[in-house]
């Protein structure tokens, strides 16, 4: 565990808070956009020598994917839907704040009490993997946005990414590639939606989808 | 020269303290094109406002002349205890960063009830939102503060501020981080600074720290100004104290750490030129915010 992974570590809680403490969209995607990148850096400065091109083009493919392509298609989205904010999230932004706060001493709690599989291995980033998948988790049932849950949805598996690097020294490039795509396509299609339904009901409050028109 | 230096820091910091306004005036004033006013501008202020008598309000009592007293000595104290970046303080004992804090809680106290006092609605409601701000700035300050305690063990502050070495910084570097920007956050909000509060709306409804002390005048006002300049300079230091590392030649040092003190104001000048105040109801998210970042640092020191 060197030092500059474990400020990677910690610059990765930061954006989570800003998806909970912010309304505005705008800032949420350049969150998202900071997140990918420094996920991207992750698996390098894991293996600290032993770094192989396969881990670099796999970096690269990761900051490429989510620091860049997976914001653009979610901007995209928000101008089509011509969404600024989150106005009324079911959980407020100090609440949700403070609800991360309080996941992140649960995801301390719960780290300590697990057994490693290896005694070498540093607790903070599964602590931090925990941690980015409560958020995800409370921002896909707190927030009103479908914006908003599809950056949850993404939040969520980055924190399980976090929680695989943690483990696996060297994933599978296969397996990863698989992954990114599965992401990509699931966010494009999401945009997809989005755009379908602020077309048809004219927002993207998918609160007011469950009440029956007409 | 060594054992006058305690009285030499504090002499500093009672000299220049009301020099920061005037940089932070004439940063805003370099931003918007304008000359802006003497840099010593406070300074006259002062002189002109200890010459002239003090007027007070058939409705105040006792409690109103106290105030800007209290607040004065209090924020004097909290000096004393105040961290000089490596240099040793003049007085420090374990566990004075309590002391340290609740000094400024209670020059903030009687701030508050001599504002109450004068039985105007205006003031009252300037009260009642100041409480509300520094109930969520003291969490923060005293979290960020514990960090600071566990990753360097000590828990005096002049130690703890004694034990900031580049190899601390190393190694703790995430903490030391996030702890600079919690206590930046909260070293705006205690001093009414921009995005929380503006200091130079005096007569609208939107501004929280000017509006308490605008039933004193003379004297009494000269203290209110010199005990806030003073509480730019403390505060002020426990961010500089963050940055700069112990072991250096005593002068060295206090020389640093005046020039940083002046960095942050001219900091301070820019954020209030490009930035606007944020509306009340995002004020306390973001104080929640530089609640959850110094709790972030506790969690990882």
């Amino acid at each position: 565990m060197n030092n500059a992974m474990e400020l990677v570590l910690v610059l990765l809680i930061l954006p989570s808070l800003v998806f909970l403490g912010s309304s505005r969209l705008t800032a949420c995607i350049r969150a998202l956009s900071l997140q990918g990148i420094l996920l991207g850096l992750l698996p390098v400065l894991r293996l600290e020598t032993h770094v192989t091109i396969r881990v670099i083009l796999l970096a690269l493919a990761m900051i490429v994917f989510k620091g860049f392509i997976l914001p653009r298609l979610l901007d995209r989205a928000m101008l089509k839907a011509d969404v600024r904010r989150e106005v009324e999230p079911f959980i407020g932004f100090s609440a949700s704040l403070l609800a991360g706060i309080a996941c992140l001493g649960i995801s301390f709690y719960l780290t300590s009490r697990l057994p490693l599989p290896d005694r070498t291995l540093s607790s903070l980033p599964i602590t931090i993997g925990f941690f980015n998948i409560f958020v995800g988790l409370i921002l896909l049932v707190s927030r009103k946005i479908a914006l908003n849950q599809v950056i949850g949805y993404l939040v969520l598996e980055s924190g399980i990414f976090i929680v695989g690097v943690a483990l696996a020294l060297e994933m599978p490039v296969l397996l990863e590639l698989g992954i990114l795509l599965d992401v990509f396509v699931a966010v494009f299609v999401m945009g997809i939606i989005i755009f379908h339904i602020s077309r048809t009901f004219d927002h993207i409050d998918v609160d007011q989808l469950s009440s029956i028109k007409e | 020269m060594m054992a006058y230096l305690p009285l030499l820091q504090i002499f500093m910091a009672l000299l220049l303290a009301p020099l920061l306004p005037g940089i932070i005036n004439r940063t805003k004033a370099f931003f918007a094109g304008r000359r802006g006013q003497p840099l010593l501008q406070a300074y006259f202020d002062l002189w002109r406002l200890l010459n002239k008598g003090a007027v007070y309000s058939r409705s105040t009592t006792w409690l109103f002349r106290l105030g800007p007293i209290v607040i004065l000595a209090s924020v004097l104290m909290a000096l004393l205890f105040m961290p000089w970046g490596g240099l040793q303080s003049p007085f420090s004992f374990a566990g004075d960063l309590l002391l340290f804090a609740y000094l400024l809680g209670l020059a903030r106290v009687f701030t508050v009830l001599a504002a109450l006092e004068t039985g105007s609605a205006f003031e009252g409601m300037g009260a009642s939102r100041e409480v509300f701000f520094s109930a969520l700035c003291e969490p923060a300050l005293l979290i960020g503060l514990a960090a600071l305690a566990r990753v360097t063990g000590f828990y005096s502050l002049s130690s703890m501020y004694g034990a900031i070495t580049p190899a601390l910084w190393l190694h703790h570097a995430p903490v030391i981080l996030l702890l600079i920007v919690a206590l930046f956050i909260v070293y705006l909000s205690e001093n009414a600074r921009i995005p929380v509060d503006d200091p130079n709306t005096h007569l609208e409804l939107t501004m929280i720290h000017e509006v308490m002390v605008l039933d004193h005048s003379g004297p009494d006002f000269a203290f209110i100004l010199y005990g806030s300049a003073l509480k730019l300079w403390t505060l002020g230091g426990l961010i500089i104290g963050l940055l700069l590392p112990s072991g250096l030649s005593p002068l060295v040092s206090l020389v640093m750490f005046i020039v940083g003190i002046i960095l942050l104001s001219v900091l301070v000048g820019i954020i209030e030129s490009i930035m606007a105040r944020l509306r009340l109801v995002r004020v306390p998210q973001m104080l929640v915010s530089a609640g959850a970042l110094s709790v972030l640092a506790a969690f990882l020191a």
